[in-house]
């Protein structure tokens, strides 16, 4: 099969960078999968699981914190917030961050409206987290 | 005159120095190294960043979001980037000397109450606070291992009170990273941000034929957080860059000093025992002159 290169890349470090023959990636108006030849395109992430194919036909998944997706001729970056193949999150700890998420959403904000929404989208990217390393 | 057993005394002190600052520019040098490291593997996200804004924000007419609003300017925040420790030759005294005037300029221009410090680092921490200036918010310093998160919120205070309007501009003084011998103290215009231009190439084509999920609009709006991340992120590193290089520089100069002192009062303690040698020889033939007589 056809296949294109792509890069993962996080802030701190380029986490990924081989030929593949596909993503699937949380795009923030729904998921969505990448071919060789695919359209230009740019797209925007939320936290999930991204699923890869590589050139061998291997299955790769891994969790990514948000983001954005660049494609053009055939060469692909995700540019992660945050990232992690899922074997290498602990599904214990993972389960454990969400309830602290979950915890500190349930404090008091008092009218602080951006902590809210902070304290907010931490809690999904905790559950996205810790349901990548469930393997669901 | 300094007895010998002073002079050794002294000697065996300058020694113990000599061997400490010695390590702390090993250190200095490898943390040097490690921050370079964390920044050249930066690159690759901090480009293709800076080079998707670049092409996009060109393209979408009349775009606004709030970190790129232009406000009439009635309160600033200043942003001082220094050091935990001291010990790193003029790092800090230099960048704080910079910040203390451009502060009272900016007090100057729009009150006390308009000006709001950020201080980054005990030392810019205790400067301010000595002189009576009143910080919005401190941080610890940066280091090689800070993880990526302290730095985002970082970014997110800067952000945060620049976006819902209580300041209209936000400056950083930081070292720039010339080498690891040169480091130069800056302050630079932060908020609001001005997207980088796009290249040559780029611009003729556009990105009109590219797909955009969300709208292109909804796009650049979560797109400029993420790099005012990335600038932020690179600022701190080139400031810790900085203080390691300092560091290092400074150790090196003190230990080369104290080889100096070592070889100098080597040479006063030869000189003592040998003036105490001479007087010794004296009194004794001076003493056997006397009995023969």
């Amino acid at each position: 099969m056809a296949t294109f290169t792509l890069s993962v890349v996080t802030p701190e470090r380029e986490i990924f960078s081989a030929p593949v023959e596909s993503i699937q990636a949380p795009g923030m108006e729904g998921s969505f999968g990448v071919l060789a030849n695919h359209a230009p395109m740019v797209a925007a992430l939320q936290p999930g699981l991204v699923r890869i194919t590589d050139a061998d036909g291997r299955e790769l998944r891994l969790f990514v914190g948000g983001g954005f997706f660049q494609v053009s001729n055939n060469t692909a970056q995700l540019l992660a917030d945050s990232a992690e193949f899922a074997s290498d999150i602990n599904a214990e700890r993972a389960k454990q961050a969400e309830e602290r998420a979950l915890n500190r959403l349930a404090g008091k904000f008092e009218g602080e409206v951006l902590q809210r929404e902070r304290a907010t989208s931490a809690l999904q990217r905790a559950r996205a987290r810790s349901r990548v390393a469930a393997g669901r | 005159m300094a007895s010998l057993r002073d002079i050794k005394r002294k000697i065996r002190v300058v020694k113990n120095i000599a061997q400490i600052t010695q390590a702390m520019k090993m250190v200095a040098a490898a943390k040097l190294r490690r921050v370079q490291e964390r920044v050249q593997k930066g690159k690759p996200y901090a480009n293709t960043m800076a080079e998707l804004v670049g092409t996009l924000a060109p393209s979408v007419k009349d775009f606004s979001h709030p970190l790129l609003t232009v406000r009439p300017v009635q309160s600033v925040m200043v942003v001082v980037i220094s050091a935990d420790k001291g010990l790193a030759g003029a790092y800090n005294s230099n960048l704080l000397r910079l910040a203390h005037r451009f502060v009272d300029s900016q007090i100057a221009q729009h009150g006390a109450a308009n000006v709001r410090i950020v201080s980054l680092g005990r030392k810019a921490n205790e400067y301010f606070a000595k002189r009576g200036y009143a910080l919005t918010e401190t941080f610890p310093a940066i280091g090689p291992d800070t993880p990526y998160d302290t730095i985002r919120a970082v970014s997110n205070t800067l952000t945060g009170q620049f976006s819902v309007g209580q300041v209209d501009e936000v400056y950083i003084c930081y070292t720039e990273f010339v080498s690891a011998l040169v480091q130069r103290p800056e302050t630079v215009k932060f908020l609001p941000i001005e997207p980088p231009a796009a290249e040559e190439g780029d611009q003729k084509g556009g990105r009109s034929d590219f797909i955009f999920e969300p709208k292109i609009e909804e796009l650049l709006g979560v797109l400029l957080p993420r790099y005012v991340e990335t600038r932020v992120y690179q600022l701190l590193m080139e400031a810790t860059a900085s203080e390691y290089g300092a560091r290092m520089t400074a150790m090196s100069a003190a230990t080369k000093n104290a080889g100096e002192q070592i070889d100098n009062l080597t040479l006063i303690a030869n000189r003592t025992r040998q003036a105490g040698i001479t007087k010794d020889l004296l009194d004794i033939i001076g003493g056997s002159e006397a009995l023969k007589g």
